[in-house]
């Protein structure tokens, strides 16, 4: 594992904190990294009553079986991936948040056939809002971004410039904020997403950092 | 772009998909008893129908599961999606050329 003093997040190196706030005018778009997210794979029987309990038990909510489909507490929130695929994540949770509920799950699953695999260091996390952040994704995904077919709490793997994207909608903005996504994408492809997001963006105005 | 009704995930873009060629390509259950034209028809040859196709699609960039679509050649009409293994549904074929 590496030395935790030399980790960096996969945008620590645009230095974004040391970006200039925008121009001034009111910005459509608000783009930031949330670095060190704690992601978990978690996979299992999903027809299997006692998979579900012991997930249950351990997290104290059930696991989203519809497609799309998300639930969570306070310290955690699964996004449904496929048939009996989920994302357990942490987006706040620091460098040790991927190896801690990676520990919590497996003790919880002990004895049931399922795989948990942290896989927090390979995605990088931006978050895109702001009233115009649906326009901006439109433009290169082929998902519906109207709030009829993508709402609050809802997730979905998809392509943006072809680069291939989990996208949650988080439910912690208010709806005078605009729309807020996470997008959660490989770490090799973090810059190339970044860029493509702010120049897309760019006609309605960025500012950088969260609203 | 075609919208393909994923089984899992509901209709999305093409793009979101890979494309697996003919469905329900059986391997011979006995490799070396087949002969080698056998083999070769099982290994490179397959339909190259007008009308409706049985083929194999993918969702590398959603679920990542793999399912089989019934399509119309000529119209590009997706009749339906079902999951890999499972039997086609019932289509009649003939009129939908
Ligand atoms: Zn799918």
């Amino acid at each position: 594992m590496i030395e935790s003093y030399l980790r960096q997040s996969p945008l620590a190196h645009l230095a974004l904190a040391a970006h200039g706030p925008g121009s001034g005018k009111p910005a459509g778009v608000h783009m930031a990294e949330r670095p060190f997210p704690g992601l978990v794979n978690l996979r299992g029987p999903g027809d299997n009553a006692n998979f579900h309990g012991a997930f249950k038990a351990a997290a104290g909510y059930d696991l989203p079986v519809e497609a799309g489909a998300t639930a969570g507490s306070a310290n955690t929130t699964a996004l449904w991936l496929g048939p009996g695929e989920w994302l357990i994540l942490d987006a706040r949770g620091g460098p040790k948040s991927g190896p801690r509920i990676a520990e919590s799950l497996r003790a919880a699953l002990a004895g049931i056939s399922a795989a948990v695999t942290d896989i927090s260091e390979s995605r990088a996390c931006i978050r895109i809002s702001g009233a115009k952040a649906r326009a901006v994704l439109q433009k290169g995904c082929p998902l519906d971004f109207h709030p009829r077919h993508f709402a609050q709490g809802q997730c979905a793997q998809s392509v943006l410039a072809r680069a291939a994207i989990l996208l949650h909608m988080t439910p912690d903005e208010t709806a005078a904020d605009g729309p807020a996504f996470d997008v959660y994408v490989a770490r090799s492809f973090a810059e190339y997403t970044w860029r493509w997001l702010e120049d897309a963006a760019r006609e309605f105005g960025v500012a950088r950092g969260e609203r | 772009m075609l919208v393909i009704p994923c089984p899992h995930c509901g209709p999305r873009g093409e793009i979101e998909f890979s494309y697996g060629g003919q469905a329900h390509i059986a391997r011979p259950k006995d490799p070396e008893k087949v002969s080698d034209a056998e083999w070769a028809d099982y290994v490179f040859l397959r339909d190259n129908t007008k009308g409706v196709f049985l083929e194999r699609w993918c969702h590398v960039h959603g679920c990542r599961r793999w399912f089989n679509v019934a399509r119309n050649t000529v119209t590009y009409e997706i009749l339906a999606a079902y999951d890999a293994g499972a039997k086609p549904p019932k289509l009649d074929y003939e009129t939908q050329v």
